[in-house]
């Protein structure tokens, strides 16, 4: 095979971590190549060697036959290779020209670039406007500004993390015309997803890590979906199974809930009401910024209202705060792990106890009974199988993966009336989203009511017992998860059937 | 191709060692910076630096700067024990100063009302509370106009130092000048007057009153920090908002929280200063405490026990550098220069807690 980047034999250490040793692959021109791996399988270290981000300790790599060591991503980019990162690096207050010329060297006129960036998103399918303003834009759109910036350098090989992670079914299939376009030009793509299904559409090859060292390399074409994610995780797979039970009375009610955005950019939730049963997962579908972290800080107490607003058995608690609805039953599982659900430098002792000292009795007259706290926390890391050194570990040195299962499982094992979870196995490999997944169920099952709010469809496909989505701040009559197609959910998220009657 | 020769990483869990090294790395630095500011002074940088850190404690005249370290070290400790829980949850109170002036006027006030009634039990115990009176509300100034009106506590703490002082210099003037001192600015002598006097309670010790609540404060902070709810709530604010108000902080009132406590520690300081060492409320009653304790409380990691360490080093620089002024002739400026370089190597040597060094970089190639 014509091999374009040949990596051989690469190695990175961190204190206490080998992310990567020993690691070689080539990408072919022109070719779709996947990188799988569970989180903290080393793939986000691999790309950034690759990108010149992080510098191996060992091992060579070579781009369309030559030497290639980048000391950083500039170098990199002149080599050829550009990157679209999972988080986007763009200025809201600036328009996508101006955001796109801040990241070239030697930015050509403005106009000369608006008229650049037209033809290019014409070329390659990709609708966008260079005199609109970036915080307008939904995060599809935003991605797009990426993808331009990326190809307005001609590069030959473009490197994409997780780039379906914030894209509605349909966006989905716009980029996918793209990326073949640019395959079928002869750019090679490198492509990291936790996404079975897209990697077996659009791949041509895929390389497996496993704990830093590549497992298998095959042709996801002729695999399921399942041998993929069993390679990934080297064990069986289980698919989670949803226990028959009845539905009980409502649990926790929004009642016209309307909520004004904190942020700049940040959406607000319009009109909202929602019922949620005991016994019930109620999927909250929705591409995120429509109003996802609002929705949950109203749920959680975060954001406290007027009290008949929201109602816990019947009984206003609208005006309630987190630690009194905790002390009442009603937890929350945050979207954003690090900063939000738990503090990046604390021990995940000091984060159990953060959201948990409520209600697993760790704090009498005021003070810490550090020994239940840290008693907690290595229960929730056993339960969970959450990959730690040990519970002392700051929150950060985590990989993402693990400290979400130490988040949800930290919530979950509290044994909650009601549990609201927002993208709760978001960047989580699949077989401990399979687990995440079934213990949502289990809880439902055993009498607790659910709102699952996510970006992942199958995902809510799966685990929902009811469906409804969010789009700009409003949210669409809940209806029965089991018999919907993709089609009526596409018009859902899209806000076709907002206006209900 | 350019090789930077010096890299830094970040570390996935901050380094335990060198948060604590880092502060005698710092002071090693100091000393050795400083040696060579001596040396271009033309001092010999050894003898400079044993006048300020040896001589005081075990040299010729021990017997009399043994006594000024506590003292010093006092006032500085309280200050900064206060300061440093308010900037553990990233308030920031630089006002210390003026809430430290307030607290002296507060409890002299009142103590020079009762003027000359000689009824200790009652009188003493109700300077105590009117110093730590004066100083809390002087910090719930900033504290109340930064959670209704949102504006910074840094400026505001800052600028109403500036107020204090010329309240001082009004009262030094007017209201509780000495009516018996032939006209001279200047307060009735507080540590004279037997309900007040705030002694030594061991004679040749510095040990007095601000001392024992200096030493109290640093258990009280410890004891928080470590045991209580409320720690953990400061130190959820100051490293992750969000998640501070996931775990049912209300941030309103904890920046009033720690800006009150650190206002009426402040004025604590200030109010067992003029009742013992100063002795009279005068125009230039302020020695620059409330500032000093800003670096004290960084050098001591934000710590109760490294900050009370941090206060008797930082109380040695003071005595060691009024020693080094009289015996040396070294300007009182240097000494300070001396002292901001401290705080200095010690924020330019914290990088090592979070990162680690990598040298050279050629491994790849």
């Amino acid at each position: 095979m014509n091999a374009l980047l040949k990596v051989e034999g690469l190695r990175k250490a961190y204190p206490g971590v080998v992310a990567n040793d020993d690691v070689s692959f080539q990408v072919g021109r022109g070719e779709v190549h996947a990188l799988l791996g569970e989180n903290g399988a080393g793939k986000s270290t691999l790309v950034k060697m690759v990108y010149g981000l992080v510098r191996p300790d060992a091992g060579q790599m070579t781009l369309g036959g030559e030497a290639y060591a980048p000391g950083n991503p500039n170098e990199a980019r002149q080599s050829g290779i550009a990157m679209v990162f999972q988080h986007f690096s763009l200025f809201e207050a600036l328009s996508v020209a101006e955001n796109v010329a801040l990241g070239m060297e030697n930015p050509p006129p403005m106009r000369a670039l608006a008229a650049r960036i037209s033809e290019v998103s014409q070329a390659y399918g990709l609708p966008l406007d260079p005199a609109r303003r970036v915080g307008d834009l939904s995060a599809g759109e935003r991605q797009r500004v990426e993808i331009i910036r990326c190809l307005l350098q001609d590069p030959k090989l473009l490197i994409m993390d997780e780039p379906t992670s914030v894209l509605t079914p349909q966006e989905v299939s716009v980029l996918f015309e793209t990326l073949r376009k640019l395959k079928a030009e002869g750019t090679s793509i490198l492509y990291i997803s936790h996404k079975l299904e897209e990697i077996r559409a659009l791949c041509d090859g895929a390389t497996i890590l496993r704990l830093g060292k590549v497992v298998a390399s095959c042709d996801p074409r002729e695999k399921s979906a399942r041998d993929l994610a069993e390679m990934m995780v080297g064990t069986e797979l289980a698919t989670p199974a949803p226990r028959d039970h009845e539905l009980g009375d409502v649990a926790l009610a929004l009642d016209a809930v309307t909520v004004a955005s904190g942020a700049a950019f940040g959406a607000s939730l319009r009109d909202v009401s929602l019922e949620v049963r005991r016994g019930e997962v109620l999927g909250i579908g929705g591409v995120a910024g429509n109003g996802q972290d609002e929705l949950l800080a109203v749920m959680s107490g975060e954001v406290t209202l007027a009290a008949d607003r929201v109602h816990l058995h019947g009984k206003p608690i609208g005006t309630v705060g987190p630690n009194a609805r905790r002390a009442l039953g009603v937890l929350a599982a945050p979207e954003e792990r690090l900063g939000h659900a738990a503090a990046p430098d604390m021990s995940l002792v000091e984060n159990a106890a953060l959201s948990a000292w409520v209600r697993m009795g760790m704090v009498r007259r005021g003070f810490i009974n550090w020994g239940k706290a840290r008693k907690y926390a290595e229960h929730v890391i056993a339960e969970f199988d959450v990959r730690t050194p040990g519970a002392g570990s700051a929150a950060r040195s985590l990989s993402g993966g693990n400290l979400q299962k130490f988040v949800i499982g930290r919530e979950i094992l509290q044994k909650p009336d009601v549990l609201v979870v927002n993208q709760p196995t978001w960047g989580v490999d699949a077989s401990a989203a399979a687990s995440i997944r079934q213990a949502l169920l289990d809880l439902a099952a055993d009498g607790a009511a659910v709102v699952v709010i996510s970006q992942d469809l199958d995902e809510l496909m799966e685990i929902s017992t009811r469906f409804a989505a969010l789009n700009e701040g409003r949210l669409s009559e809940p209806r029965a998860a089991a018999g919907l197609t993709i089609d009526e959910i596409g018009l859902m998220l899209g806000g076709a059937e907002v206006a209900h009657a | 191709m350019r090789e930077a020769l010096i890299r830094l990483e970040k570390r996935p869990t901050p380094s335990k060692l060198w948060s604590w090294a880092t502060p005698l790395v710092a002071v090693v630095a100091t000393m050795i910076a400083g040696g060579l500011l001596f040396g271009a002074l033309g001092t010999d940088p050894i003898v400079a630096i044993r006048t300020i850190f040896y001589d005081p404690l075990f040299g010729e005249f021990a017997f009399y700067y043994r006594g000024q370290l506590l003292v010093k070290a006092g006032p500085l400790i309280l200050i900064a024990i206060g300061l440093s829980l308010g900037f553990r949850a990233g308030i920031w109170n630089i006002g210390a100063e003026g809430q430290y002036i307030m607290g002296a006027i507060c409890g002299a006030a009142v103590g020079l009302a009762f003027y000359p009634l000689e009824i200790r039990w009652l009188i003493f115990p109700l300077v105590v509370i009117s110093g730590a009176l004066g100083g809390f509300l002087w910090a719930m100034i900033p504290g109340i106009l930064r959670t209704r009106f949102n504006t910074n506590e840094i400026l505001v703490s800052l600028l109403l130092v500036y107020v204090a002082e010329q309240i001082l210099a009004w009262m030094a003037l007017g209201p509780l000048r000495n009516p018996d001192g032939n006209g001279f600015p200047g307060s009735r002598n507080l540590a004279q007057y037997s309900s007040t006097s705030n002694q030594e309670l061991i004679v040749g010790w510095g040990l007095h009153w601000g001392v024992v609540a200096a030493l109290i404060a640093v258990i009280f902070a410890y004891v928080v920090l470590s045991r209580h709810i409320l720690g953990l709530n400061i130190r959820l604010a100051g490293e992750a908002p969000r998640a501070a108000r996931f775990a049912g902080v209300n941030p309103e009132r904890l920046v009033l929280l720690c800006l009150g406590i650190s206002g009426a520690l402040a004025g604590l300081a200030g109010m067992f200063e003029v009742t013992g060492p100063s002795g009279q409320i005068g125009i230039d009653f302020n020695v620059g405490y409330g500032f000093t304790a800003i670096i004290v409380a960084f050098l001591g990691r934000l710590h109760p026990i490294g900050v009370m360490l941090a206060g008797l080093l930082m109380a040695l620089t003071y005595i060691g550098g009024e020693a080094a002024q009289a015996s040396l002739g070294l300007p009182a400026a240097a000494i300070q220069a001396f002292q901001g370089m401290l705080l200095f190597f010690l924020l330019a040597f914290d990088v090592l807690t979070n990162f680690r060094i990598r040298f050279g970089g050629r491994a790849t190639a």
